[in-house]
């Protein structure tokens, strides 16, 4: 019952516990090969204002828009003089991001950036983090307020909202049917615009039919089979509106080499790079979106300002953000961006990224 | 092969085992696994940084929790050459159900007491199907980890239900006071020590390993082997319901893609704790100490900065490596075995 | 059914009542067949567009063609009393490299690339295959190794970075949309690979050896077989196969992230279960294994037609699964049953 094997045992024993130690140690020492930009383990406790540990967990790894935003971040550390870490989960979903917070927790960080799957199921995670005093900053996709300490808004929500539904209103010609192909079902900002924009079409555009909102869950091969089952489902559609970079890339790729393309307009927030193709050959006139590298920057000096004890998060605080200039906290912690930029054939090409 | 010979009484006389007591308890498979968890606390605790706290063991307890409950069950599972690879489905479907009763309004006691019990009809229909239609088990549990999975994601779409009482989540993140153990261990003790009991020191636990070791044998010799298994499965569907609830409220949210694949951690530590794919062997303290090892490497290697990539590629090396090297083991004994009467015969 | 008493009565009578359990067998792949094209007609009446559109013909014939592939390597395995769960990972990996090989060898072939997807898609299987063999592992415990271990790789190498469909070639993407006789290529190139597979196991020796070791591996060693090879034979047939989709994947959809084949090893186990290709070995064709492909996609892509949620898809993917076992089982029983009377009927 207790095992029939001898003194192989031991042997197993010894061959596998030297594996074992040898693999760790060399994990330890490597620390951090492969993928990302890993610091040395900081200092634990407080932070001093000599080296700032700042880590940023996007919604998932992977995706080009948080590439750039924490490109955008690793400037601004390394412009003040702090450790960048950048971590994430493969997928989309708020349950991956909570062992990346338990593990900036352990490691004691500085500061922690995140853009949140889901509003409230990270909170938990969060107000542990923070009470060992790592400072907590939700950037592009907020978690409820009372869980952090500072929230980088791209945009205002409004002013997002009204600039996806007045780009498809001209691309469609004012009437017809729509679809909204999204991002994660629960992702705070995505739901926020989508509200927004069912305002909006509501008070302003009454002959557009806003007729299904689908979900991609921020992953190429779902977005592009989603687009496909839209197109299918309602063949009446005249546009679909993507508020996610991932979704209107895949969408419009479907679009182009589909029956469709030049019939079904596709709009919303997409990064220059990864629509230039479609906007050169016009499956795609138009679509939005800021600078995620900004975003990143911002966020960044958000945090370095949290962590000095520059600002606490209150109305009113300023604060310095490098070539950005100075910013000023609004209500409820949140800290505006600027203003929504729309994208088309004239100005794709001064753009990279 | 060798020419037939008679024989005139034993050979030789049973040599008493002259192994000592400390050697047969330690130079076993489950003693192997728990040197090797000695040998990777003690390494992670002096190369990683920030091992050392106690924090180290409350995250890792806490995220561990259900998949140490869930291989209580599996272990006797194993144990028969049975299989049940639709408990992570039934942990969604669990955590579901506990979403939607309390989105809708039911006080939260018995939206806890219907994951449990929703987690039980799972196990029954497995059972029923497994022991009362007789398919084979590898079969059913897959069909049922689509099924359950889908009916999960069905039910709640792409939603997910994030609003639960505050009392509640934080008795299931709070630590037993004054240690940084996780009070969910209190759970899992009181299983351990029942599933153990049970295991080892019943005559039930006894015609576990007997219906692994030969079926048919077990029946013959009055073991009712229909009924065991089923109890066996509707015990594993009970346990995953628990620990549906207990991950709903752990990470505060109900989803249908909840405890995506983690099936295969399970049965991952279960079969390096040392429980044979075949039947009929195993023991829970080496599956605990299975559960622990890979919760331990994972956990020090993310404080290092390892990606979860390299994670998963290690987890993966070490269940190869030790079914493989059991396997290789069991032959090199039957090699020597057989040599060894071999050259008797001819000597 | 009078029982005959000359040898040649019992020799006609046996020859029919096997006859008869083969026709219920075959009867088997003809049933999904019928599923599938009822599950056709009855949403094309919802909605033409199903169908009667050229995107919706397209897709209709193009994604299950993919996962086709996946299955019919699953069916290999499967059939020698074996599983695969490494297929996914296996798809990922050479979905990335054939990205790769576009990126870093500009110029290179595109069938080049479908060779270097196959042939590192089979030295995965080989992996396998070699472990499962040699070290008397079940597959289940090797393969579920593998698939971590091969995602893992996959990601590792990946890391943040992604393919993108403006990485690949013009005419090596067009194949993903490209119609030759308005059937899509790659569906051509997946039938063709299905109707070698499908002769492969009916007609040769190794192929009908499969069978035999699936139906009962102990007697195939002791009648001296050899099961060895045709295990790993069958493993490496999966990993080709699922390299193979890997690249078509790449062809379809452009994008490569390293989640790509994620969950496919249960849509293709699924796939081939409902097929009629029994998990206990030995039994199903590859046409079976083909024709599930088709019907849990097309069954996707039905549902919202139709007006079901769509993520309903799974629910009803494991009932059929559940359905497809249960069935089996009920035809093996009645199989048995028919055997033995046979059996006593001729002993008299």
């Amino acid at each position: 019952m207790f095992g029939r094997h001898t003194g192989r045992g031991g042997r197993l024993f010894g061959a596998a516990a030297l594996t074992m130690a040898a693999g760790l140690v060399l994990a330890g020492c490597a620390n951090g090969d492969s993928g990302g930009d890993n610091g040395a383990a900081p200092d634990p406790g407080a932070g001093g204002d000599s080296n700032f540990a700042i880590t940023f967990l996007p919604k998932s790894l992977g995706n080009p828009y948080f590439d750039t935003s924490n490109a955008g971040g690793a400037e601004a550390i390394a412009e003040f003089g702090g450790t960048f870490q950048e971590v994430g989960p493969t997928e989309a979903s708020p349950t991956s991001q909570v062992s990346f917070i338990q593990t900036a927790a352990q490691q004691g960080v500085d500061a922690l950036v995140v853009s949140a799957n889901d509003p409230a199921a990270i909170c938990d995670a969060l107000d542990e983090a923070r009470s060992v005093d790592v400072k907590v900053v939700t950037f592009d996709s907020d978690t409820n307020p009372e869980c952090r300490d500072l929230f980088i808004n791209q945009a205002e929500a409004e002013g997002i909202a009204r600039v996806q539904v007045e780009m498809i209103a001209e691309q469609i010609g004012g009437e017809g049917q729509i679809a909204i192909l999204s991002a994660a079902a629960n992702a705070t900002n995505q739901n926020a615009w989508i509200e927004l924009m069912q305002e909006e079409l509501a008070a302003n555009w009454p002959d557009i039919e806003l007729v299904d909102v689908v979900y991609g869950d921020d992953d190429d091969q779902t977005s592009f089979d989603r687009t496909a089952a839209l197109l299918q489902t309602y063949p009446e559609l005249r546009g679909i509106v993507s508020p996610t970079t991932v979704g209107i890339a895949a969408a419009a790729r479907y679009i182009q080499t589909s029956q469709f393309q030049g019939q079904v307009a596709v709009t919303g927030l997409g990064t220059p790079n990864q629509m230039r193709e479609y906007v050169e050959d016009g499956t795609v006139t138009a679509f939005a979106l800021w600078n995620p590298a900004d975003l990143g920057y911002l966020a960044a000096y958000a945090a370095k300002a949290l962590v000095e004890g520059t600002i606490t998060g209150a109305e009113g605080d300023t604060f310095d953000a490098g070539r950005l200039g100075s910013y000023t906290v609004g209500a409820n912690g949140t800290v505006l961006l600027g203003d929504p930029f729309v994208f088309n054939a004239d100005n794709i090409a001064d753009f990279n990224f | 092969m060798t020419e037939l010979r008679t024989v005139s009484g034993p050979r030789r006389t049973m040599v008493p085992h002259g192994r000592p007591l400390w050697r047969r308890a330690v130079l076993t498979r489950e003693g192997a696994v728990i040197g090797m968890l000695a040998v990777v606390i003690v390494v992670a605790l002096t190369t990683v940084p920030n091992f050392d706290s106690p924090l180290t063991i409350t995250f890792l307890l806490r995220d561990v929790a259900p998949i140490l409950l869930i291989a209580l069950p599996m272990t006797l599972i194993i144990i028969t050459e049975e299989i049940d690879l639709s408990v992570a489905s039934v942990v969604a479907l669990s955590s579901v159900t506990v979403g939607i009763l309390t989105r809708d309004g039911a006080p939260f006691e018995l939206a806890m007491v219907a994951g449990v019990l929703v987690g039980a009809v799972a196990g029954t229909i497995n059972g029923f199907l497994v022991t009362v239609v007789g398919l084979p088990s590898l079969a059913v549990t897959i069909g049922s980890l689509a099924m359950f999975r889908g009916i999960s994601v069905g039910l709640l779409g792409t939603q997910a239900v994030t609003d639960f009482p505050e009392e509640w989540t934080s008795l299931a993140r709070s630590n037993i006071p004054g240690t940084p153990i996780p009070s969910i261990m209190i759970a899992f003790v009181i299983l351990a020590i029942i599933f153990g009991v049970v295991l080892h020191a019943t005559p039930f636990g006894r015609s576990l390993y007997a219906i692994g070791l030969n079926k048919e044998a077990a029946h013959f010799s009055g073991v009712n082997v229909g009924r065991t298994k089923f109890i066996l499965f509707v015990a594993s569907g009970t346990v995953s319901g628990f620990a549906g609830v207990y991950f709903t409220l752990l990470y505060g949210n109900a989803r249908g893609e909840n405890a995506t694949g983690m099936e295969l951690a399970v049965i991952a530590a279960v079969l390096l704790g040392g429980v044979s794919i075949f039947g009929g062997r195993g023991a829970l303290h080496g599956v605990i100490a299975g559960v622990l090892l890979i919760g331990t490497i994972g956990s020090a290697l993310r404080l290092a900065g390892v990606t979860a990539d390299i994670i998963n590629v290690i987890t993966g090396v070490v269940l190869v490596l030790s079914v493989v090297s059991a396997s290789f083991l069991a032959w090199f004994h039957r090699a020597r075995a057989t040599a060894r009467a071999r050259g008797e015969k001819q000597g | 059914m009078t029982v005959p008493t000359t040898a040649a009565g019992s020799i006609a009578a046996r020859r029919t009542a096997l006859a008869k359990v083969g026709a219920r067998l075959l009867s088997r792949e003809a049933g999904v067949a019928a599923t599938l094209i009822l599950v056709v007609v009855f949403t094309t009446l919802q909605n033409p567009n199903f169908v009667f559109s050229p995107d919706g013909y397209r897709d209709l014939l193009l994604t299950p063609s993919i996962l086709m592939l996946v299955a019919v390597g699953q069916a290999f395995v499967i059939i020698t009393r074996n599983v695969d769960l490494s297929v996914g990972s296996i798809v990922g990996i050479t979905a990335y490299l054939t990205g790769r090989l576009f990126i870093d060898i500009p110029g290179i072939p595109v069938l080049a690339v479908f060779l270097a997807g196959a042939i590192v898609g089979g030295a995965l299987g080989l992996i396998n295959g070699a472990l499962v063999a040699v070290a008397r592992v079940p597959a289940l415990v090797i393969t579920l190794g593998t698939l971590y271990i091969y995602r893992g790789l996959n990601v590792a190498w990946v890391g943040s970075d992604r393919i993108n469909a403006s990485d690949l070639p013009r005419e090596f993407r067009s194949l993903g949309t490209e119609q030759i006789l308005s059937i899509p290529v790659l569906t051509l190139v997946a039938v063709m690979v299905l109707i070698a597979a499908a002769w492969y196991l009916r007609n040769t020796r190794g192929g009908r050896e499969f069978y035999a070791i699936g139906s009962d591996p102990d007697a195939a060693d002791l009648y001296g077989l050899k099961v060895n090879r045709r295990i790993i034979t069958a493993f490496v047939m999966s990993g080709a196969l699922s390299g193979l989709a890997g690249v078509m994947f790449a062809a379809r959809y452009g994008t490569v992230s390293s989640q790509a084949g994620t969950g496919w090893e249960l849509q293709a186990i699924g796939a081939a279960v409902i097929g009629g290709v029994a998990i206990s070995g030995g039994v199903g064709t590859v046409w079976g294994a083909a024709i599930g492909a088709f019907l849990l996609l097309t069954i996707n892509r039905a549902l919202p037609v139709i007006g079901i949620q769509d993520f309903w898809q799974r629910a009803v993917v494991g009932a059929l699964i559940i359905g497809a076992i249960v069935l089996d089982r009920v035809l093996a029983v009645r199989q048995a049953r028919k055997l033995r009377e046979l059996r006593d009927t001729n002993n008299d």
